[in-house]
């Protein structure tokens, strides 16, 4: 039976939930904010394509003067960038460790057999600014990009391919509804913990498998409230006449502005850039 | 008894979006109470219960429970939680088990107890909340009735014999019949168990005939605290608060306005028939 519920462990159920944001918009008003959905998502995308062409040190250079211009202009604090990268760092770790030991080639130290090699370290150099900035990148797109318009974004990018039988619209509507339920979800979930803790549940001591089990008291419930919730929603949806497949129009309409047009251009100055110093070095 | 002192408390100290739900919140509530709270929604009502069995901890400020200071970091939870049962708003959406009795048995199996006092414990709060043990330990809580499904839960609490019991708005959902159904269960175990029972509801109805002693919270300090008779009289600042009067006292209020000669204390309809009643010589 539980022996080691103290005090404290409440407080770390309480961050953990806290913790889970993955609609990290940051609330603006500059450029960046306003731009396009659309402009800002095949922005992000072609970013990413751009770090993987990179073959030299110097073509981070464009990358990150690009990617520091991004951050300026939105005025977005740098600890919420800080934040987003944190989750992680384990992964960005373990990718420099593979890197910087499995990599054969010219010894610099070497302790048992584990050896660090030049070519080890370039490598795991290289591998992590990739990955420092392919997360800073996307996250900028998230961060400046309310959900809601990202969703509508990636509608619109996909619906050419609703000719070829791609429910772009649906699968949007699934995105924006999954978005929008996640705080719900964890005011829910807060709630069953508190009430399951308040008659005597414990959730963090234990091995794996007492833990495992005694997220069943949380998961019951918060099925149950899943189901519910979903099928509130979508007797509301049905009440309002929702139909997924006839034509929608929308409150806010996207906009290919003349700001979108300059965004446009000057991230087609940074992929030539891109291209031309892995045609040229 | 139950003391708290200058209790405060600050969600997301520190961040752009901090709030103050509880302000130096200070009172006290003796054995055998039976307390209500009322405030508006968003008063601070709910952060307050929830610092009474320990789910949330103070800013500042101390909760002593029978001489146990519960804010204290060194006080076991599992102790905590057996000396304050807490019922949540809706507790039905916390019942999760195959069978009635075997979620009416996690409170009490994770006090630690053995096998024969879960037993016991489970049938007492079952036949406690009015609810036939045998006829239902067996079924699945989810094929219950909304009302029956409450009973479960509150008597999943209630098995771990609290020495208090909190309430959250236990008959919210409810139609009038279970609700008088829940609330003359809540008085009888208060009566049978002589427990401290605190209770919120946004019914003032509920709130003026079940408590002896009424807390008023609002914008997260206490505006009030005193007999049913004491706070309802103060028909203004309820009032400015968005809180009502019960209906008897709404009555009788605008009686006393229109020039008749009423009793300003009358908290029940019966009382106030009476002094209607009365006043009308009859």
């Amino acid at each position: 039976m539980p022996s080691s519920l103290h005090s404290g462990d409440d407080d770390t159920t309480k961050k953990m939930i806290r913790d889970i944001t993955l609609g990290q918009y940051y609330l603006g008003n500059s450029v960046i904010h306003k731009l396009d959905p659309r402009v800002k998502i095949m922005a992000a995308l072609l970013y990413i394509v751009a770090l993987f062409v990179v073959k030299e040190f110097t073509g981070f250079i464009a990358a990150v003067v690009f990617l520091e211009m991004v951050i300026i202009i939105s005025k977005v604090p740098r600890r919420y960038i800080w934040r987003g990268l944190k989750p992680v760092l384990i992964i960005i770790a373990f990718t420099l460790a593979v890197n910087l030991f499995m990599i054969k080639g010219e010894v610099l130290w070497q302790f048992g057999i584990l050896h660090i090699t030049r070519e080890g370290v370039r490598t795991a150099a290289f591998m992590g600014i990739r990955l420092v900035l392919l997360i800073i990148g996307s996250s900028m797109l998230t961060l400046t990009t309310r959900p809601i318009g990202l969703t509508d974004g990636i509608e619109a990018l996909l619906s050419p391919f609703k000719k070829i039988g791609l429910p772009a619209h649906e699968l949007a509507m699934m995105m924006t509804i999954a978005l929008r339920f996640i705080p719900t979800l964890l005011e829910e979930t807060d709630k069953i913990i508190k009430a399951q803790q308040a008659r005597g549940a414990d959730f963090e001591s234990g091995n794996i498998f007492r833990r495992a089990k005694a997220l069943v008291p949380i998961l019951v419930p918060l099925f149950i409230s899943a189901f519910r919730i979903a099928q509130e929603l979508a007797m509301a949806m049905e009440a309002r006449c929702y139909g997924g497949n006839v034509k929608r129009t929308r409150m806010n309409a996207m906009k290919f502005a003349r700001r979108d047009l300059i965004a446009v251009v000057i991230f087609c100055v940074f992929l030539a850039l891109i291209v031309l110093q892995r045609v040229l070095l | 008894m139950i003391e708290v002192r200058n209790l405060t408390h600050i969600y997301s100290e520190g961040l752009p979006h901090e709030s103050v739900a509880l302000d130096d919140v200070s009172f006290r509530i003796e054995d055998g109470s039976f307390t209500g709270i009322i405030g508006h929604t968003g008063s601070g009502k709910s952060t307050l219960l929830q610092h009474l069995n320990g789910l949330l901890k103070p800013t500042s400020g101390t909760i002593v429970i029978d001489g146990t200071d519960i804010t204290d970091s060194h006080t076991r939870m599992l102790d905590i939680r057996k000396k304050v049962g807490l019922v949540f708003q809706y507790p039905e959406y916390q019942l999760f088990e195959e069978t009635v009795a075997k979620d009416v048995a996690f409170g009490p199996a994770n006090l630690g107890l053995g096998q024969e006092e879960i037993e016991e414990r489970v049938r007492q709060s079952i036949s406690l909340v009015g609810l036939d043990y045998e006829a239902i330990k067996d079924t699945s809580p989810f094929e219950l009735s909304g009302g029956q499904k409450r009973r479960v839960a509150i008597a999943g609490v209630l098995a771990m014999k609290p020495e208090v019991l909190v309430l959250d708005e236990p008959t919210a959902g409810l139609n009038p019949k279970a609700h008088y159904d829940i609330l003359d269960m809540v008085q009888e175990i208060h009566e049978r168990e002589n427990n401290i029972t605190i209770f919120v509801s946004h019914n003032m109805n509920d709130i003026a005939r079940m408590s002896d002693r009424v807390l008023v919270i609002d914008k997260g300090h206490l505006a009030m605290n005193g007999t049913p008779q004491e706070v309802f009289s103060r028909e203004e600042e309820l009032k400015a608060m968005g809180l009502a009067l019960p209906d008897a006292t709404e009555i009788v209020s605008q009686l006393r306005k229109e020039g008749m000669n009423l009793p300003a204390d009358c908290l029940t309809v019966e009382q106030a028939a009476g002094a209607i009643l009365t006043a009308l010589g009859r």
